[in-house]
């Protein structure tokens, strides 16, 4: 079959799955969606359908990235409402598709926004909504959209011509053209990736190797699972073009093991683009061979640092290796080799397909293009985003992510990982780019942003961060292995009130030490957490070690919980909610926590009614109580 | 551990290690694949299974043995009929992840990387699973539970059978 052909037969099938006169259900099955239990929900909508006898196509698609309202499905009735509903359960499902296939209700109440081309009353249109309104989607262009298992729906909007355009091209054309685009690696360094690849290419050798890496270590980050599980065929297009620009006959996709649902779809569209003539030999009847495997992580986040992959890849312990040699110079198996990560990818087939001109026009000067994020924590709508480079920290925040839950005070956003930072509200109208990030002392990263509140201790943040590159550190380098211990000990001892006053400059000292002593990335970005909460947040680091003292009441050792009684209504929620019986009193009078069984979880505070609010802590001189909400008036309690 | 000789210089062929070997080239980058399917059948890596890999894969015994334990998603002990992996990524951390994992030590006996005595758990700790939107999540035998609370992760784990 020809490539015409083929976009021929695509279109057919989208055109098919797209058709408005059609009852159709779209069901977010990513693996978020499928968490928040989608699976569920699935044998529910068939039961509906049954009994109605509604004849509805039901797909799965990916993740649209509104993970705050999954699980998420799109209802579309013949004639073409077509709508997308959220926070859908198994209980409240069967109702929602009965009034709107039989009632032909919109059901308003439930809907996240209008997806079809017909307006409805009362429910916004997708395009509108303050989440989806500053976001222009490259990479993420097909997520929940299409079905990621059919590679006939991403041919339909656009994919392998990228590719097709590409193999019309000569390799250097190919790399001009995405230099040209101003791409700079997603992963988190941010290097330019056509000069990556020329770099490639310019060596000599029988082989070369292409390696992408979906080992997605940076707790807090998802967008390269999402892209995987949602549109695995950008991915694998960008690797064949990318494959012809340096010349690579052979290609790894090393994915992380906790990330089951991303190996079967990439698996599933190796094998569909293998039967395509996309991958294998003689690629779209060029003389062209590039074949593709997958080889699954093992579970260490040092894996994501390029000299470490290949080691892993061979076979060793996944330990770094200096540089020179670059992998680019002699890599996997002593070959020249070029690494890139998931979403860099991504953004490949669309720059060949719509040129490197448009892709250009996003972003800012230095920093060309769009990047995703995955906004988690402390944030009303968390989720997966893609927004042009050079937006500020407070579009992110406030306007695509709705600020922060609870009427809470916002503290700081953590970028980039464990080799990022934190950034406070003085920052917050920071352009977000490459070099702005890194001149406040965090970094891109790949993308993971997770929002801290006032409840949030920025001395226990740099702990946990320790805590995790100590965990994490190969051992290589001893300034590594021993210096995260050292840092993590004395974070804990001042997170515990155990802090000493020369804990602060010998802090300060060890991570320099690491620093300057490391061999890879990890190593190097130790200090970052430490180093940036300590420069905006230094008062609470301060206050941990002279006051014992901890402002956001995060630090257990540091906290104490009571019950006053002039407020406690005696309900008996809090006892009922301790999980090591800490509690006791008797019902309709006093409560009371018993100091020394108390373990400062905080599931009394979390339990006791608002109008209550009886649940008081204390840490060093501070006290706080939480705002008691009034009764409502008799009567008008529904 | 001692082995059974037979003739040669390599333990006795085990099947299902045979199974696996026959579908990896003899060389080193066969390694981790060959490990993790070893785990995959058995669900942790026994010596001898090691051993068997070290001869079939022609390289040193330490060779393997460093590889098990640096990745940490080797086992080398067994593990419980039920694996509960709780989530300690930084989305995780900040709503209240540790609080959980406390709670899960405390329901089951066993802290994060142990296995309780009966056999009937096991507690990992798990950097991220990229389900950070539920944060904090529960794992248990590989159905994700999210947005958990202390009182909720006790519910959950004393259900199962």
């Amino acid at each position: 079959m020809t490539f015409d052909e083929l976009a021929a037969k695509s279109r057919e099938a989208w055109d098919a799955f797209e058709d408005s006169g059609r009852a159709r259900i779209l069901l977010g099955a990513g693996t978020c969606g499928k968490a928040a239990g989608a699976d569920e929900i699935l044998p529910e909508i068939k039961a509906v359908l049954k009994e109605h006898s509604i004849e509805a196509g039901i797909h799965e698609v990916g993740c649209i990235g509104m993970c705050y309202a999954e699980p998420l499905i799109e209802l579309s009735r013949p004639g073409g409402q077509r709508v997308l509903y959220g926070g859908v359960s198994a209980g409240n499902v069967r109702k929602l598709v009965e009034d709107f296939f039989v009632k032909k209700e919109a059901r308003a109440d439930m809907a996240v926004a209008v997806t079809g081309a017909t307006a409805v009353d009362g429910i916004p249109r997708l395009a509108d909504l303050p989440s989806m309104k500053g976001q222009v989607r490259v990479a993420l262009r097909n997520c929940g959209i299409i079905d990621p298992e059919s590679i006939e729906h991403y041919i339909a909007r656009g994919g392998y011509s990228g590719l097709k355009r590409a193999l019309d091209m000569k390799p250097e054309e190919v790399i001009d053209e995405v230099k040209k685009s101003g791409l700079r690696g997603r992963g988190g360094a941010g290097f330019p990736t056509g000069l990556k690849w020329e770099f490639c290419r310019k060596n000599q050798a029988d082989h070369r190797y292409l390696i992408c890496n979906a080992d997605e270590g940076d707790p807090g980050a998802f967008m390269d699972r999402s892209v995987v599980e949602s549109d695995p065929h950008t991915v694998v297009e960008g690797m064949v073009i990318a494959a012809h620009a340096i010349g690579a006959d052979l290609g790894y996709v090393y994915v992380r093991a906790e990330y089951p649902l991303a190996v079967d779809r990439l698996v599933k569209a190796i094998k569909q683009s293998e039967e395509a003539g996309f991958l294998g030999d003689r690629i779209m009847g060029k003389d062209f061979n590039f074949h593709l495997k997958i080889k699954m992580g093992a579970g260490a986040f040092v894996c994501g640092e390029e000299t470490a992959l290949i080691a892993s890849i061979e076979g060793k312990r996944g330990m770094p290796n200096p540089r020179p040699p670059f992998p680019a110079q002699s890599g996997l198996f002593g070959k020249p080799t070029n690494i890139n990560n998931v979403e860099t990818f991504a953004n490949v087939p669309v720059i060949l397909e719509k040129g490197s001109a448009w892709y250009a026009n996003y972003g800012t000067e230095k920093s060309r293009g769009t990047k995703t994020f995955a906004l988690a924590g402390k944030i009303v709508r968390t989720g997966l985003i893609e927004v042009p480079l050079g937006i500020t920290l407070r579009e992110i925040i406030y306007e695509i992510g709705g600020g922060i839950p609870g009427g809470k005070a916002y503290k700081a956003v953590q970028t980039g990982g464990p080799s990022g930072g934190c950034i406070p509200a003085e920052l917050l109208d920071m352009k977000v780019d490459y070099d702005t990030l890194a001149q406040a002392g965090s970094i891109m990263g790949s993308g993971g942003m997770v929002v801290m509140d006032e409840e949030t201790c920025m001395v226990d943040i740099a702990r946990y961060f320790l805590d995790f590159t100590r965990r994490e550190s190969c051992g290589k380098c001893a300034p590594c292995r021993l210096g995260t211990r050292q840092m993590h000990l004395i974070l804990e001892r001042m997170t515990k009130g155990e802090g000493r006053p020369e804990d602060l400059d010998l802090l300060a000292e060890i991570g320099e030490a690491v620093r300057v002593g490391s061999l890879c990335g990890l190593g190097q970005t130790v200090p970052n957490p430490v180093m940036t909460t300590m420069k905006h947040f230094r008062g609470e680091y301060e206050e941990h070690v002279h006051k014992k003292q901890c402002r956001s009441f995060a630090c257990g050792a540091l906290v104490k919980y009571y019950i006053t009684e002039e407020r406690c209504i005696g309900c008996g929620a809090c006892a009922r909610a301790c999980p090591v019986g800490a509690i006791t009193g008797q019902p309709k009078k006093l409560y009371v926590i018993d100091q020394n069984t108390c373990t400062q979880c905080g599931s009394c505070l979390a339990a006791c009614p608002a109008v209550a609010a009886a649940v008081y802590r204390t840490s060093g001189e501070l006290t706080r109580y939480e705002p008691q909400k009034k009764k409502p008036a008799a009567g008008k309690a529904s | 551990m001692k082995l059974k000789m037979k003739g040669g210089n390599r333990p006795e062929r085990d099947p299902v290690l045979e199974a696996i070997f026959v579908r990896y080239k003899a060389e080193r980058s066969s390694l981790i694949p060959v490990l993790q399917e070893i785990q995959g059948a058995l669900g942790y890596l026994p010596a001898p299974a090691m051993k068997a890999a070290a001869a079939y894969l022609r390289l040193p015994e330490a060779v393997v043995y460093g590889c098990a334990t640096f990745y940490s998603q080797f086992f080398l002990t067994k593990q419980g009929k039920h694996n509960v992996k709780v989530c300690q990524g930084t989305a995780c951390h900040v709503r209240g992840a540790g609080l959980i994992l406390e709670a899960v030590k405390r329901k089951t006996g066993a802290d994060a990387g142990e296995t309780t005595e009966d056999g009937k758990f096991s507690v990992e700790r798990v950097a991220c699973f990229g389900s950070c939107a539920l944060a904090p999540v529960v794992v248990v035998d590989s159905k994700v539970y999210g947005k958990m609370t202390p009182v909720r992760t006790e519910e959950i784990i004393g259900k199962i059978p």
